[in-house]
């Protein structure tokens, strides 16, 4: 029987990844005997592990000190000690994956694909995928040859996780067999993102702006309109590149994740990378220039016009609801 | 500390529109501006801002052809020292792997304390950093925040991680790291500079000279194959809203009262 | 004095002084040669600057600028005090020479001024002097109490100049006391001898003097004589060495400053003066970045402001509350040469001024607008000084991440926004137009006797393209043969060049030049000031260029171009003159005679106009840079409007169009305040010779301006 491997990331507890690959791999092949590799050491080690267990056929643990806090030179070491060259590895495409992924494939000696949103299925021991380009504008089908084994990248968000099959996996331990681990990456500490006047993430009704507002003048538009609405204003990465407004607004993978109600999307492309910041399933309206911009697709309402002609308008629309309804 | 930038030209985002071509295989590439890709070049700067304190000089390399030669010469007139083409038609059809091999034979020619990558490119693939890292057995590290060079051979380094957190770490030189936009401002390259560049000498090396096998490059290699370029067919997706601004607007307000957006 | 024998008493107090005199004489000249000296060390080592031609041209300029003060009266109160100063000044030069010849040959009276000459001389210089001193006593007491505003140094740029002003008024002052102390007290003591005493004219300040001393006993005389005498002499030459170590160095330097002034106003500094463009090449760092960079009439207008703050007060990005005034670019270097040019001591030289006293926003900040050279009576020249500081900065790579983008776009595009080559003439091709108003565009088989020059805003901002259209039915109606470059027209680069970029400034117009000649167009004309300026004046081998307002109002004369009268009469008209056709190109009455030939059209003047008018914020580039400021410049300029009594503000530039559009939305006046462009009016209002066929209908107000091309709505 086929093996399919997941290296499980967590910080804190186990993440949606970890059963969106399960998904994912069940795409690549149904039948496949489904391993979780986790790392880590103590409590929190074995917590991940026992919530794994409903979706993986079987649960690698490796518990070793080193390896307390998720380091991927130190955890690519110790994976290449137990998993065997040739194998399928999937592992989730967000910062620890990037760091993990390319390098693991070298030592394996297997192809790597990336940032994988999609499975079209196996034609012997090539794996046709779905990957975006460009950003997001464009769509490409992707063969791999899998013959030596493959890492593979999954975009998080892409796959479902699935029902909890039932079975219960078995965790077996195999922190024995890494052996010694060093690297010569040390990690040292964590520095927290600045706790910005606005927590973004206690909010649950998002105006939230992208590159579409054009110039740090602009962002007050969002503010007005935040404030009429009694929400707060969020922002996608290239608007705090610019400096426009603070790192701790930024929704997205290296930004914050929320989980409003509703997101306002204002001239924000819908980047994967923002979107997977956007937790729950809000109810989001977009707003942009380009009728071809990725947020479409995500939206559940969808203008097609300028955000700084539409929503000082909106702004004064809904002050107006709120003066009628306050008389 | 001698730097080694691995940059790429791509077609430039912000100044294409990237379309389908009539043939539907294809992205339209008549009519594409290319640039060095972005993430590159916040490297290439973030490499002369090192040299700047600590002296040293910064190579840029690129695998390609003599199209490519253009943004080595951009990134000479920024201020790095040399520039060079590794380019070969065995190399041609190489997937993330093969550029990582190509690379791999040239460093290994050299004596660079440090490597250079952007984060990623046009593909998404962010992948050649970290193979060629593994390829060469250095240390990795992928979106850097920052680089400060220490005693020793080490640097002190920061990589971006989840909710805005900055993840610091030590790392032994020689390394590869791979760079993330927004890491420095990079400098302005004038038309000046640009134009001096032209007549800069700039290598090539083919495979032989790198020592690579024919058979670890190229197409016949690559375990990557792009097969098409499509367009999503939007079957769920945004409800589009068609109309006036002001029935828009007027809908939209509605839209958020009735899902709970107004307080 | 004049051919009077003096008191003997008097003559053997002066004489005591011979030695003194003789002494401080030789002192004070050798320390202000000296002085000079060191003082021109700087300009030895400056760059090269060509200004010895055309001597019978800059002669006229000394004749107007310095002699006829011609600036001056600009600001009335400040004005007409220095003109009468100046003309004191002038009038006293002789006698102050006299005076100070008199402590060691007493007997020297002036060639020409002995008998009657001399005596209407004195009568003059005797009111000269009270004019003067009144002149001081009115200075001090408006530095004190009045405090004009202009000349407060905001606390970012120093200490106050204040002290050093009344200090250097005082000694004026006591200047004039110490001259008509000495001759009041020789003719106070030739009147009591009995002797002919010297004329003091009546009410004059020798004269009042003389009639306070007339009654002191003759050796008090004396004392008086013989001090006033010492006390000249002594503020004389102490005013003379003390001048070039301050702004009132412009006593010496301003007759060479003018003379010295450039002749062609509108050409722009090259990157070296006597190298041409292909040798261009052999020049290693383009601009300023030291000090020494600078010419030496750089320098000179260094040292040759007098700190009136005239500039800065008519300086938009000022008034704006940006770090830029222009004032203290001035004043910084100058004490920078001060500083690193010491008297004694080895000269400094070669740190970079910008992070040093100048920051980098303050030379972005700068519209080149002109208002600051139209203001200044020294004639001190600024935009070629910030071009060449921002040619400095692009050639070091430091330039904000803002202004990249745009440069990086006109180099692979063509035009700032990143648009597509192939877009640019697709202006031409909106609904309702391309019927009946088709645009040729100009190759191999299609030829025209006019190029229509559009450029990028025009070209690409759908605001900006009605303007483009509108031109096109007016130069169709009026029956002009013209066409359009299409996709072979690139940005004129007038503000790649003026934001330092020259080398790609190079590229655009060689580019466009070609394009231009293959052509094969007699006429060009624009819609767009800055590339009228461009055309005009950096370009060279290219057809003569017109604006439209020109174009328009020559075919108002001669009746090609009629006008339905306004509908309405609740609209008010005024004209908001666009720097780069008016300030720099002298074009104010082509568009006031258009809007004034529209039946019933009511138009105000703002005070700021013609060649006072206000700069809407800037055009090209100056869209795209992020400035730290406290209000819009747009905003100020609207509020004008309004004060005016106007509530549409016609201009003639797309430029100003956009920032004028965004300011009134900032400003909250929409829907009170409009702005419409000349060419856009006169297409709405040219009355066509056939009925029923509807003119062609002008864009609706509320056409979405397009905030991607012009990345600056502002709220």
């Amino acid at each position: 029987m086929t093996r399919i491997f997941a290296y499980i990331a967590h910080k804190g507890g186990v993440m949606d990844t970890a059963f969106e690959l399960a998904t994912a791999a069940r795409k690549i092949d149904s039948s496949a005997q489904l391993t979780a590799v986790v790392t880590g050491s103590g409590a929190e080690l074995d917590a991940v592990c026992a919530s794994l267990q409903p979706f993986y056929g079987e649960i690698w643990k490796v518990a070793n000190d080193a390896l307390s806090y998720p380091n991927a030179e130190l955890i690519r070491k110790a994976v290449v000690k137990i998993v065997p060259p040739g194998s399928l590895v999937l592992v989730a495409h967000e910062h620890f994956g990037i760091d993990l992924a390319p390098g693991l494939s070298i030592n394996l000696n297997a192809a790597y694909v990336s940032d994988v949103l999609g499975i079209e299925g196996l034609e012997g021991a090539s794996l046709k995928v779905v990957r975006h380009e460009f950003g997001g504008q464009v769509s490409t089908h992707v063969k791999c040859d899998i013959s030596s084994g493959a890492v593979i990248t999954v975009r998080p968000g892409a796959f479902k996780p699935l029902e909890k099959s039932g079975v219960s996996g078995l965790v077996v331990d195999r922190s024995l067999d890494v052996g010694a681990l060093s690297a010569g990456r040390r990690y040292l500490e964590t520095i927290a993102a600045e706790a910005g006047e606005v927590d973004i993430t206690k909010h649950t009704v998002l105006v939230s702006v992208g590159r579409g507002i054009q110039e740090k003048d602009n962002i007050s538009i969002a503010h007005d309109l935040a404030e009429a609405m009694g929400a707060a204003v969020s922002c996608s990465r290239p608007v705090v590149d610019a400096k426009w407004l603070e790192k701790s607004r930024q929704v997205g993978s290296s930004g914050k994740t929320v989980k409003p109600k509703v997101y306002l999307a204002c001239g924000i492309s819908g980047a994967f990378q923002h979107l997977a910041g956007l937790k729950g399933s809000p109810y989001i309206i977009a707003i942009n220039k380009n009728p071809k911009a990725p947020i479409f697709q995500v939206a559940d309402v969808g203008i097609v016009d300028d955000i700084l002609e539409f929503l000082p308008e909106l702004t004064n629309k809904v002050r107006e609801m709120h003066s009628v309804a306050a008389k | 500390m001698e730097i080694l930038v691995c940059v790429r030209r791509v077609p430039d985002t912000s100044e294409n529109e990237i379309q389908l071509n009539s043939a539907g295989n294809d992205i339209e590439r008549d009519e594409l501006v290319y640039s060095i890709n972005e993430p590159d070049n916040y490297a290439v700067e973030e490499a002369l801002q090192i040299v700047a304190k600590v002296g040293g000089s910064v190579s840029v390399v690129t695998v390609g052809s003599e199209d490519d030669e253009e943004i080595l010469r951009r990134e000479m007139a920024m201020g790095a020292n040399h520039g060079i083409l590794l380019t070969d038609d065995a190399f041609t059809g190489s997937d993330g792997r093969g550029i990582a091999t190509i690379l791999k034979g040239f460093v290994q020619q050299g004596n660079y304390d440090l490597i250079l990558t952007g984060v990623q490119a046009e593909d998404g693939g962010a992948q050649v950093g970290g193979m060629l890292a593994a390829m060469l057995d250095y240390p990795f590290a992928s979106l850097l925040t920052s680089i400060e060079v220490l005693e020793g051979k080490k640097l002190r380094i920061s990589r971006e991680i989840e909710g805005g957190n900055k993840e610091i770490s030590e790392i032994d030189l020689p390394c590869v790291l791979s760079i993330q936009t927004g890491i420095n401002e990079p400098r302005y390259v004038g038309m000046k500079g640009i134009r001096a560049a032209q007549s800069l000498p700039i290598p090539t090396y083919g495979a032989s000279d790198l020592r690579v096998a024919l058979s670890t490059v190229g197409e016949s290699a690559a375990k990557i194959k792009r097969v098409d370029y499509f367009v999503p067919v939007l079957g769920k997706g945004a409800k589009m809203l068609t109309g006036s601004r002001e029935e828009n607007v007027e809908k939209v307000a509605e839209l958020l009262a009735a899902q709970g957006g107004l307080k | 004095m004049h051919g009077i024998q003096i008191t003997a008493s008097l003559t053997s107090w002066l004489t005591q002084g011979y030695g003194l005199f003789l002494f401080i004489h030789l002192l004070g000249a050798a320390s202000f040669a000296y002085i000079v000296a060191r003082r021109l060390v700087p300009l030895l080592r400056a760059e090269r600057d060509l200004r010895f031609d055309r001597p019978l041209a800059r002669m006229g300029k000394v004749l107007k600028f310095w002699m006829g003060q011609w600036k001056h009266p600009r600001y009335k109160t400040a004005g007409l005090m220095h003109i009468l100063i100046f003309a004191g000044f002038i009038l006293l030069a002789m006698r102050a020479f006299t005076v100070l010849i008199v402590g060691v040959s007493q007997n020297f009276v002036m060639p020409g001024l002995s008998g009657e000459a001399g005596h209407v001389y004195e009568v003059l210089t005797d009111y000269a002097a009270t004019v003067v001193f009144l002149c001081m006593v009115f200075a001090i007491v408006r530095r004190v109490v009045f405090k004009p505003a202009r000349y407060e140094v905001p606390a970012k740029f120093g200490k106050a100049h204040k002290a050093d002003a009344i200090f250097l008024l005082v000694l004026i002052a006591i200047l004039m006391v110490a001259d008509s102390g000495f001759e009041a007290a020789k003719a106070a003591a030739q009147m009591q001898a009995g002797e002919i005493a010297e004329f003091s004219a009546a009410l004059s300040l020798p004269w009042l003097l003389k009639m306070l001393f007339v009654s002191f006993p003759v050796s008090t005389l004396g004392k008086l004589y013989f001090s006033g005498y010492l006390l000249h002499e002594i503020t004389f030459y102490f005013l003379l060495c003390y001048r070039p170590f301050g702004i009132q160095f412009h006593v010496e330097t301003s007759l060479f400053n003018v003379y010295f002034s450039k002749l062609d106003k509108n050409r722009l500094k090259p990157v070296r003066w006597g190298i041409s463009d292909e040798h261009l090449g052999q020049v290693k760092s383009f601009g300023v970045k030291t000090f020494e960079d600078f010419t030496w009439k750089h320098m000179l207008d260094f040292y040759s402001c007098a700190d009136c703050g005239r500039c800065s007060d008519n300086c938009p990005a000022n008034a704006a509350g940006r770090p830029l005034s222009p004032r203290f670019i001035t004043i910084k270097a100058r004490d920078y040469a001060f500083q690193h040019y010491p008297m004694f001591g080895h000269s400094g030289n070669g740190r970079a001024l910008v992070g040093n006293i100048y920051s980098e926003d303050e030379i972005w900040s700068c519209t080149t607008c002109g208002a600051c050279e139209a203001e200044c009576p020294l004639l001190v020249e600024y935009i070629d000084k910030i071009v060449d500081l921002r040619r400095g900065l692009i050639d070091d790579g430091n330039v904000p991440q803002s202004l990249q983008k745009p440069l990086k776009a006109l180099e692979s595009r063509g035009n700032p926004y990143g648009k597509m080559e192939k877009k640019r003439a697709e202006w031409t091709t909106a609904k309702d137009f391309q019927q009946p108003c088709p645009v040729k565009t100009l190759n191999q088989t299609n030829g025209a006797d006019r190029l229509f020059f559009v450029d990028s805003i025009t070209s690409y901002d759908n605001r900006m393209q009605s303007i483009a259209r509108a031109t096109a039915r007016i130069l169709d109606h009026v029956g002009e043969d013209f066409g359009i470059l299409g996709t072979l027209e690139k940005d004129s680069g007038h503000e790649v060049r003026r934001f330092g970029e020259e080398t790609l400034f190079m590229v655009l117009r060689d580019h466009n030049t070609e394009a231009i000649k293959a052509a094969g167009v007699q006429r060009i004309v624009t819609a767009d000031p800055h590339a009228y300026n461009a055309l005009k004046h950096d370009y060279t081998g290219v057809p003569p260029v017109e604006h439209i307002s020109q174009l328009i109002a020559r075919e108002v004369k001669s009746g090609k171009i009629k006008f339905n009268p306004v509908a309405g009469s609740d609209k008010v008209y005024t004209y908001h003159d666009p720097c780069y056709l008016g300030r720099h190109n002298q074009v104010y009455d082509d568009p006031r005679e258009v809007l004034d030939a529209i039946p019933g059209l009511r138009r105000v003047e703002m005070k700021r106009s013609r060649d006072r008018s206000f700069c809407c914020g800037g055009g090209g580039l100056m869209l795209f840079y992020e400035p730290k400021e406290e209000e819009r410049i747009g905003v100020k300029r609207v509020r004008m409007a309004a004060e005016a009594g106007a509530n549409v503000i016609v201009t003639a530039c797309p430029f100003c169009l956009a920032n004028i559009e965004d300011a009134i939305k900032v400003a909250g006046l929409e829907g009170k305040m409009a702005a419409i462009d000349l060419a856009e009016l006169t297409e709405q209002q040219i009355a066509r010779a056939e009925t029923g066929v509807p003119a062609c209908p002008l864009e609706p107000s509320s056409t979405q301006p397009d905030m991607q091309e012009r990345a600056i709505a502002r709220r």
